[in-house]
Order: C-alpha cells, then structure tokens, then sequence
C-alpha cells in the first residue's frame, strides 16, 4: 500500500532534517570548538528541524487519508446518472456506491455490472489515484517546507530545546486526552444511532416490551415489517446469566481467596494463587467453546439423568462457565482487600480468644466488606458485558423465563448477531445493536463508577 | 473476683474460663467446617484449571497428526499433458484427481457401482491433487512414471484412524460406513496408511474442509494486528502516563482523566466494537476486515492498561532520582526521558506485555468490525482481508465436523501458547528488574 | 555500649569492689524477679525471630493484683516478652519461645494448650487503639458473644455496661452505644479496647505500651483506670515513659537488648538502680 512507502519516506526525510538542523547549528556556532555557544546541545536543532518536517506532514497525511473515501464517494455519487439516483432511499444509493466500491477494488458485487456502474468504478478508480498522487506531493511538499522553515529559524540563540520540549509536550497532552477521546466516541457513536433507532421505536416498547423479533425487519422497505424491539427477554437473560455466574464465582473466589491469605501455608499459596489466576488470562473464546462443546453437553445429560429437560443451550452452563471465568477475579480483588484490613484488627480479635475462623467471619470480613461489594460490582459488571461464552453457548431465542435450565439470550449475544449477518447500515435491526450497546455502555459505567469510589474509599480508610 | 459472676444476677455464679472450655469443642467444629469450605474451594478453583486444561489438550492434541494414504500413483501423461508440451500453464490446470481415481479404482476392483465408487473416491482429501500438483511443477519428469505418493485423507478417514469414530456404533449413526471400514482395512494391512506430523495445520489458511484448514491465515492476521496496535499503543501509553503521573496540574480535568481511564478498563470489550464499527468503519472509512482496524480498536482497549501500568511504574521510581537530575540542571524533560524512564521502563513494558496479551485473546469487538469474513488466503500486510487467530477459534468451533473441534482445541493450544510466552516474559522481566528502594 | 566494655575489660583480676562493679555490668538479672503471689511464672524465656534472638533468658513472676511495668529502650525487647505471655507471637512468622511461661502453673507453651481459652484468660490491649470496625455495643460484646458468655440479650446488655462502666467509659457512650468504635476519640477508643478486654473476665491483662498514642488527659484517665483494675487483675503493661511506670506500677523490670536487667519494686528500681545500664536509662543518659 501507498501510505506505508509514503510513511518510510517521511521517515527518511525526517532523518535527513535532523542531520541538516543539527548541522546548521553547529556551523551557525562557528564549528564544533564553539559548540558552547549554542543555546542548546546541537542534538535538540536537529530535532527541532525533524519536527517541523514531520509533524505537519503527518498531520496533513491522516487528514487527506480521513476525507478522501468520503469525498471521493460524494463525487462519484454526484456524478452518477440520474436515473440510478433519482426517487431511491439513501439506503438503496448507499448499496449502489459500496457495488461501485467493491466493483473497483476488485470484490464480489451483489448487482449485476451495468455499462453506468462500470462506469461509476472506473471514475472511482480514477479519482482515488489522483487523490493518492496528490497526497504524496502535497504531503512530501509539506515535509519539505516544514524543513525549510525550520532551517531557516536556526540560528544559535534559539531557544531549541524549550521548543522540543513544548513540542513533545503538547504530543504527550494530546496522547493523555486520547482515553477521554475514547469515551466521547463510545458515547457519540452509540448515543447517535441509538437515537435513529428511537426514532423508530419508542423507548418504551424498547425498555419495557417483552417481545423481541428483530429478525423480521429483513428489508427497510418492507411493509409493517418494523421487528419487534421490547428488551425486556434480553435484560432478564442477561440478569440470569450474570446472577448464576456470580453464584458460581462469589463464593468460591471469596472462600478461595480466605483460605489463601489466611489459612494456606505460604508454599501452598504460592503454587495455587498464580495457577488460579490463570483463570483470568485464558481469552473468553476458549471459554466459550468449553461451555458449548463440555459443559453445556453435561449439564443436558446430567438433566437428562436425572429426568430433567435442560436445553442444549441452557443459561445455566453459560452462567456456570461464566462463574468460572470470574473467579480469579473475585478472589484477587478480596485478596487485596483482605490483606489491607489491618494486622491490629487480627490482633486485637486473637487477643480476646477469637479462633481464626471468627476472626475472619466476624472482624475481617466486615472491616473489607465494602471492598469486596466493590471487587464483587465490578465483577457483576464484567459479567453482564461478557460476549463469547454467552454467543457461543447460550441461545438466540428470547425466551422471557425464570428456568435456568432454559436457554435465553442475552444483550451481548443479540449485539454480535444483529451486527455480524449480513446488514444494513440504517435498519432498525442494525440500530437495535446500538441502543443495546448504549444500555449496556451506561449499566456497566454506572456499576463501574460505583464500584470504584466504593473501593478507593476503602483504601483511603485504612491507609 | 473477675473471673466469676459473668452470668445474671439470679444464676449460680460461674467461671467464665469453664463456660470458655465449655464452648471450645463447638467452635473448633465450626471453625474446621469454615477452614474445609475455604480449601474446598481453592481445590475447586485448581481443579477448574485442571479440567479447562485437560478438556482442551485431551480434544485437541490429535490434530497435530493428520491420516496420509499411501498409493501408487500413475502420472499418465495423457491426462496430465496431453500435449506433452510440459508448458507450466498446464500442468498447473491439470486434473490430477483423475491419476489418484483411477489408482483407487485398480486397487478395488470389486467398487463398481456409481454410489460406492463416490465414497471410494471420497477418502481422499479433495486437497490431496493439490499436493501432488505441486511435486509434478516441481518436477515434470515425473510425468509418465509410477510414483507412491502420500496423500492427503479425508477428515472422516482421518477421525475414524484417531478413534474419533466408533467403529461398533451401528452403521446408520457411523459417517464410516462398513464397506469403508474395510477399505481403510485393507490399507492398514498393506501399511499403506498412518499418520504424520500435521504440517496443514501450521501452513495453511482456513478452509471449509477440516484437513485442509490451518491457522497460518489467522496467526499472520494476529501478528499484523498486534504488531500495530504496539507500535501505536506503546507510545501512547507511555506518553500519557508520563503526563499525567509526572507534568498534569491536579484539577478537575486531569481527575475526569483519571476517573475515565480506570472507567474505560472496566468497559465491555464489545462496546469497543461498537465504536471501532460507527467510528474508524462508519465514519473514517477504515477497510473493515482489516488488521489495521483491528489495531485501531485494541489499542483504544489496551491504552488504560498500559497508562494505569506505566504510571504504577512512575509512581515506584523515588523522588529523589528526580530530585537529583533536576538539581545538576537537566530539565524537567530531559528528567523524565534520562533518569526516570529508563527506571520505570521495565515496569511499562510488563503492563504492555499484558495489554498485548489481553489484545491478542480479544475476540468480541473484532467480531464487529468483520474480521468475522472467511478467508482463505494469508494475508501479507495490514489493509488485507484478514482474521485473527481467537475469531478463527470462535468460528471453527461452530462447525459441526468433529474435525474441526479437534483442531479449534488445537488453535487453542496455539493461542494458549503464545499467551503463556507472552505471561512468562512479562513475569521474567519483572522478577530480573524489579527493585526495591 | 562501648563505655560497658571498656570497664569490663579493666576490671579483670577483681577486688571486692571490682565485683560490685562487675555486678553493676553483668547481664544477669539484678534483683528478685519472684512475686510472693505469683499467677504468671516465667523462667528462661528465650524468643528468636528466624535466627535473631529477641530474648535472652528472661525470668519474671506478675502477682495477683500487682500492675508489673517493663521499661527500657527501643528494641529491648519489651513488647516480644509481653506478646509471649499470651501467645500472640504465634501470628508471628519465624518467631520461636523456650524457656517456661506458666498461668497458675500450666505450662502455657504446652504442646497440648490451645491458645484460644488461654487468650481468654491473659487479655491484651495495644499500642495502639484497634477497636473494630463495629458498634460500640458490638466490640464490648464481641469477646463475650464468640465465646458464649451470656445467655441472652438482657445478660449481655448488662455485661456491656458492667465492662464499659469499669473501663471508665459508660458515662460517655451509653447515648450512642450503636455509633462505630471508630467514631470515637483516641483516649476513649483505647479505653473501648480496655472494656473490650474486660468483657471477657480475663484474669491477667496485657498492656502494650496503652498509652502512646494517646493525649496527656486521655493518657492521665487511663492511667487511674489501670490503677483501679488493679484490684482484680493482674496486670503487666510496657511502656515508653519511666513517668507512667512509676505512677501506674508497683514493680518494674528494666529490658536491654533482649536481656532483662533489673527488677524490683518501682520505687527502689526508680530511687536507687543497682545496675549501671538501669542507672544510665532513669538518669536519661539514654534511651
């Protein structure tokens, strides 16, 4: 690809700018004898010139490569005959541009090629190399000039470093609000859709509807073919299946955690505390496929055994497996919290005749219960926002049921099943997975937050 | 006295030493209870590891071996080059399944009928020609001789070899039926079939056929993926941390960072999809499919790791190394990237490793930004149609061959593997450079 | 230390008065560490930490309804020997005791004893206040709940009260008694330590330096309260402050480096040490 050459180019310009900058200042100084003439160490002129090269090249390159699809398209669009355009949803123009896009890179198209669409991708084709050509020049130019000015400027007395400095500075700034960033994107894009899709579908029928069909608004333009939105089914499915995680996870992550700061002999600890916690680095997919392929199998024989009807995809070995997955969480979080209950509170219970596991029910407990309902929140909220295991061993069907032995789906499952089929940019099945996102997004960050003042809280109490 | 009259008024009075004895055999019973349900469930969670382990190992080392047949192929020249020109174009279009047929059908004279020859011929791996194809390009003086080939078998030969199949199941509820049974019989008798190391596995893209599919395509995916989402995460990282531990004046806008970043950790990962899909896909026109987004999406996910680990390893550097650079003049700057960086960079590293880690088993975002596609080829940079080896596991293990749950638990022990080097070298260069002040 | 040595080493081949001298030296204990009425018998108590020896065959009786003060320096190994009285260095990683520690006879460090009862019996108040994390009503009733004291809701009620009362602190608290321990100031969170430690009917009571978190006001309350317990505990209490030792005890047991130097009726030990090290610490030379 272009932008990867274009890049080591910059580079390469980069480099030279250095060397050019920082030769200057030694010349300007009067040679290396005189270097202490210099404002800066001659290193820092050669930055500076490096930095005037390739900041705004950079700068300018990301721009052109951000604008130019678009762009691009809306010429094309513009240009296409009117006929094809004219009394078309944008949603019918927009499947017609991504066949001109595909048409021209080469991929499968979904219409069959007429002479005006060829035509279309041939300007497609045609444009996007002129745009190419163009960004080089005007980017190479860019670093060029940055070049020129910034030797132009050097000259001993300038303060160089200081320049460097605030330069790296304001990167480093601009690095630090990136995360913030993140969050304003998470927020806008869900936000934004989420509201299309309400203004499809009330939030009402969305929150307090129990009947969820999406997978009938196959077309836009289907009559009446609106889907059923109620979430009710969803957030009860989730709700169970978090629920049944936690009362696998909770307890043996507690007790778990207990026995091992406090009863285990270090040895003990040793071995099982890090062989527990890979628990926590084993990715959610192979979790997944131990629900669906042992598990979930088990649990419907063991039913079965028992003359109980367990469906194949039963919340319940969803739930289980989840727990697993949350253990070493739960119980590195009590740990922490637990060993920060001071050695006075052990003390002063011992010292009343307590046995050890009074100690711990009635002193240490409750001092680190507020960080343990903090650990076990934050644990809650990883639950809910769990994907794999759910999609791969939980159902699709949106059962509104109490029974675990049932399959349910969850949010997460319906997220990734309305956006992996093939899909629509602006259906309201396509917008169903961004409100779910939304409610998912706020339910977890409230938890999160929560949970999180409820725990620094509780270090500030015992530090 | 203190040690008598702890009762009421109205009851003899007594030593509260005797009622402490008194009570010692019902609280050691508890106190036992507690200790049992507290190693129960430390057993429990080992045995969690154990069973996850075992369940993954025991479903998937045989994928690492791969049933071959041995027959004697016959290059006939009249089918392969009837010309006899040897022009490459057409020994690359050549069908080389016919050679390998007409073999079968001369090893088995008594399979006539149309349905049974199908099923004969099916034994062989539809990829099998492939493999042959390329030891002719190689060499077209093989052409015209007889030559025993070891060729590909299919995945149900394949199964019933590795005693994925039983053979006592009855017939109707067998994918190997009996005649086959004899057929692959006969073979073992003639030792004309065993099985080898699975070279596939490692060297090929995926495919709809399980003996064919391999995790080069994912591994390559996975290495673009991750190789970007370093080189954009690490600096990023680092510079974030190094301003808001060492430079950020402490106001509301620096603690709404704080506060977002340790938010931003426990976010879904799925919701990071949501993003990737509306912003870098909807609106930047990224190419979806791509390890380019997908390292834009997990270097968004990774950053608060590698920012709330980079800052721990600020924190643990002691003033008084900042101290003693500012005091010989060095400025706040050439502080942090002289003397401080170096100190705390074993410590970012650590947190990048496991922010790599963490972005290498990540599979729920990248499932909206279309690394869902099936690929078959390897890709060979970082705007190719790709997919990466956890989504490879997620759709493998959606396919009903009992060849593929063999070889997704194989692509598990891979992507296992890696995690743990990944781990190990993360714990290696802590304990090597972990100081205490 | 070096000024020890020194003398030591010019009294070789002694007089008479050399061997007063070397009396004032020697690591042996001075005085007469037996109580006539003793309930806590120790002999030889050696404790190491790993392979750092704490405690240097120490030897102290604590009477019925006398206040024992151990004083000395920092590090003297004070706190180990009173933590040995009721097997609170068990918690202790490493730490090991020899020697014979006997409560009205019985070998305390018996294989066969469990310190749970024995904790019962020798309750310990610490350096500093660690009331826990619970109603004023709940740490009074904590001790006497685990161990099945009372019988029901009204008995309790009373033992709270009769242990606050006794610790001084009933007036103050009996507004608010389902207010947290920790709400409470320092003087009378130590003193909620004490009524804790009460409430169990303990027949010697530990002090670990009660006072030195504490404010003089604070510190002048508990004092009379140790005073007043007195008449049905015995006590043994560490302290920092040679002040307090001589107000609050009747005798005192000076520790140095892990040895116990000199014992004897506080007046005497505070009018006229015998030992130079005991002389050196009351005359302030240091410490």
């Amino acid at each position: 690809m272009y932008a990867w050459t274009l890049i080591l180019l910059l580079l390469a310009l980069m480099a030279l700018a250095y060397h050019f900058g920082r030769r200057r200042a030694v010349a300007g100084a009067g040679g290396v004898a005189q270097i202490k003439t210099l404002h800066s160490l001659p290193a820092y002129y050669g930055l500076y010139a490096a930095l005037w090269a390739g900041i705004p090249a950079v700068l300018l390159m990301g721009l052109w490569i951000g604008a130019q699809d678009q762009i691009i398209t809306s010429l094309v669009t513009a240009s296409l005959p009117t006929e094809l355009v004219e009394g078309q949803s944008a949603g019918r123009v927009g499947l017609l541009v991504n066949d001109i896009k595909n048409l021209a890179t080469g991929n499968i198209v979904s219409t069959s090629v007429t002479p005006e669409i060829q035509a279309a991708a041939d300007q497609y084709l045609r444009l996007e190399r002129l745009s190419d050509r163009a960004m080089w020049l005007a980017v190479l130019a860019l670093a060029v000039g940055g070049m020129a000015f910034a030797w132009r400027r050097t000259e001993p007395r300038m303060r160089a470093r200081n320049r460097v400095e605030s330069i790296v500075m304001v990167i480093m700034i601009v690095f630090s609000s990136i995360a913030i960033m993140t969050t304003l994107g998470i927020v806008l894009s869900v936000l934004f859709e989420s509201l299309l899709f309400f203004q499809r579908v009330s939030p009402l029928e969305f929150f307090f509807g129990v009947d969820w069909s999406p997978q009938i608004a196959l077309r836009a333009d289907q009559v009446g073919a609106s889907g059923a939105f109620g979430a009710v089914p969803l957030f009860s499915g989730t709700l169970m299946v978090s629920v049944i995680a936690m009362l696998v996870a909770v307890p043996i992550g507690l007790m778990s955690a207990i026995y091992l700061s406090e009863y285990a002999p270090r040895n003990v600890r040793a071995v099982a505390k890090p062989v527990i916690e890979v628990l926590a680095g084993i990715p959610t997919v192979v979790y997944g496929f131990f629900a669906a392929l042992t598990v979930a199998p088990l649990v419907r024989d063991l039913g079965a055994a028992i003359g109980l009807e367990v469906a194949s995809e039963s919340a319940l070995a969803a739930g289980m497996v989840m727990g697993i997955m949350i253990i070493p969480f739960v119980s590195s979080l009590s740990d922490d919290v637990i060993n920060a209950v001071p050695q006075s509170m052990r003390d002063g219970s011992y010292a009343l005749g307590a046995t050890q596991s009074e100690t711990i029910r009635r002193v240490i407990v409750p001092a680190a219960l507020p960080g343990i309902v903090g650990g076990i929140l934050l644990a809650v909220s990883r639950a809910i926002g769990e994907t794999m295991i759910v999609v791969m061993a939980a159902g699709l069907a949106a059962n509104l049921t109490a029974n675990p032995l049932d399959s349910v789906t969850t949010v997460t499952v319906q997220i990734v099943t309305l956006l992996t089929g093939d899909q629509e940019f602006d259906s309201a099945k396509t917008l169903a997975a961004f409100a779910l996102g939304l409610t998912l997004f706020l339910v977890t960050l409230t938890l999160n937050v929560i949970a999180l003042s409820i725990v620094r809280k509780y270090r500030e109490q015992y530090e | 006295m203190s040690n008598e009259a702890v009762s009421g008024p109205g009851a003899p009075p007594r030593r509260a030493i005797d009622v402490v004895n008194a009570s010692l055999k019902r609280r050691y019973a508890k106190e036992r209870r507690f200790r049992f349900m507290g190693a129960t469930a430390v057993g429990l969670g080992l045995a969690f590891v154990v069973l996850l382990f075992a369940d993954i190992i025991g479903k998937g080392y045989t994928a690492f071996q791969q049933t071959y047949v041995r027959l004697p192929v016959t290059l006939t020249e009249d089918i392969l080059d009837p010309a006899g020109t040897r022009d490459p174009q057409t020994l690359a279009m050549a069908n080389y399944m016919a050679p390998i047929r007409k073999t079968l059908r001369e090893m088995y004279p008594e399979v006539t009928a149309r349905r049974d020859l199908r099923r004969l011929y099916s034994m062989i791996s539809v990829g099998a020609p492939q493999l042959v194809r390329e030891r002719v390009m190689a060499d077209p003086g093989l052409i015209g001789t007889t030559q025993e080939l070891w060729l590909l078998a299919d995945d149900d030969i394949d199964m019933l070899m590795k005693g994925h199949i039983d053979r006592d199941a009855p017939e109707g509820d067998r994918r190997v039926k009996d005649d086959m049974l004899l057929w692959v019989d006969r073979l073992l008798g003639q030792d004309r079939i065993e099985k080898r190391f699975n070279t596939i596995f490692f060297t090929h893209g995926t495919s709809r056929e399980p003996e064919l599919a391999g995790i080069a395509g994912a591994l390559m995916g996975s290495f673009y993926t991750l190789a970007l989402a370093l080189v954009l995460s690490f600096p990023i990282g680092v510079g974030a941390a190094i301003y808001l531990e060492e430079f950020a004046p402490k106001n509301r806008w620096t603690d709404l960072i704080e506060v977002n970043i340790n938010n931003l950790a426990a976010v879904p990962s799925i919701v990071f999809g949501l993003l990737g899909l509306a912003v870098f896909i909807g609106f930047f026109g990224v190419p979806r499919s791509t390890p380019l987004v997908a390292a834009l999406v997990l270097t968004l996910m990774t950053l608060p790791t590698i920012i709330i680990a980079s800052r721990a390893a600020l924190k643990s550097v002691p003033p008084s190394i900042r101290e003693a650079a500012l005091g010989v003049g060095a400025s706040p700057l050439q502080t942090q990237f002289h003397h401080v960086l170096p100190l705390a960079m074993p410590g970012m590293l650590t947190g990048t490793i496991i922010g790599m880690a963490q972005a290498l088993g990540e599979t729920a975002p990248l499932l909206m930004i279309g690394m869902i596609a099936f690929i078959v080829d390897v890709p060979g940079g970082f705007t190719d149609p790709s997919t990466v080896l956890p989504v490879q596991i997620f759709l493998w293990a959606d396919s009903p061959e009992r060849g593929f749950v063999e070889r997704t638990s194989a692509a598990i022990m891979v992507l296992l593997g890696f995690l743990f080097l990944m781990n190990l070298a993360a714990v290696l260069l802590r304990r090597r450079f972990e100081r205490r002040w | 230390m070096s000024t020890t040595i020194d003398v030591m080493g010019k009294t070789t081949g002694a007089t008479s008065s050399a061997e007063l001298a070397e009396q004032r030296h020697s690591r042996a204990t001075v005085g007469d560490f037996t109580s006539p009425d003793a309930r806590m018998v120790c002999r030889d108590v050696d404790v190491w930490y790993g392979s750092k020896q704490a405690i240097k065959g120490v030897s102290l009786d604590i009477g019925k309804h006398e206040v024992v003060s151990m004083i000395g320096p920092s590090g003297c190994g004070k706190s180990t020997f009173l933590r040995c009285l009721n097997r609170m260095n068990d918690t202790i990683e490493g730490c090991r005791v020899a020697g014979s520690i006997r409560l009205d006879g019985q070998e305390i460090y018996d294989k066969g004893l469990d310190p749970v009862p024995l904790r019962a019996r020798v309750g310990m108040v610490f350096q500093k206040p660690n009331p826990f994390p619970k109603s004023i009503y709940e740490n009074v009733a904590y001790g006497p709940r685990i161990h099945g004291l009372t019988n029901n809701k009204a008995e309790l009620d009373e033992l709270v009260e009769t242990s606050l009362t006794r610790a001084g602190l009933w007036n103050e608290v009996k507004d608010r008694l389902d207010q947290p321990g920790t709400g409470l100031s320092g003087g009378q969170q130590q003193r909620l330590c004490i009524a804790r430690t009460i409430a169990v009917s303990p027949e010697v009571i530990l002090m670990d330096e009660p006072c030195s978190a504490l404010d003089p006001i604070a510190t002048a309350i508990v004092e009379e309260l140790i005073d007043e317990l007195r008449a049905n505990y015995s006590i043994a209490i560490v302290t920092h402050s040679m002040q307090q030792a001589a107000r609050v005890s009747q005798r005192t047991a000076y520790f140095h480096l892990g040895d116990l130097i000199e014992v004897g009726e506080t007046n005497r030990i505070f009018t006229s040490p015998q030992h130079k090290l005991t002389e050196d610490y009351i005359t302030g030379r240091f410490g």
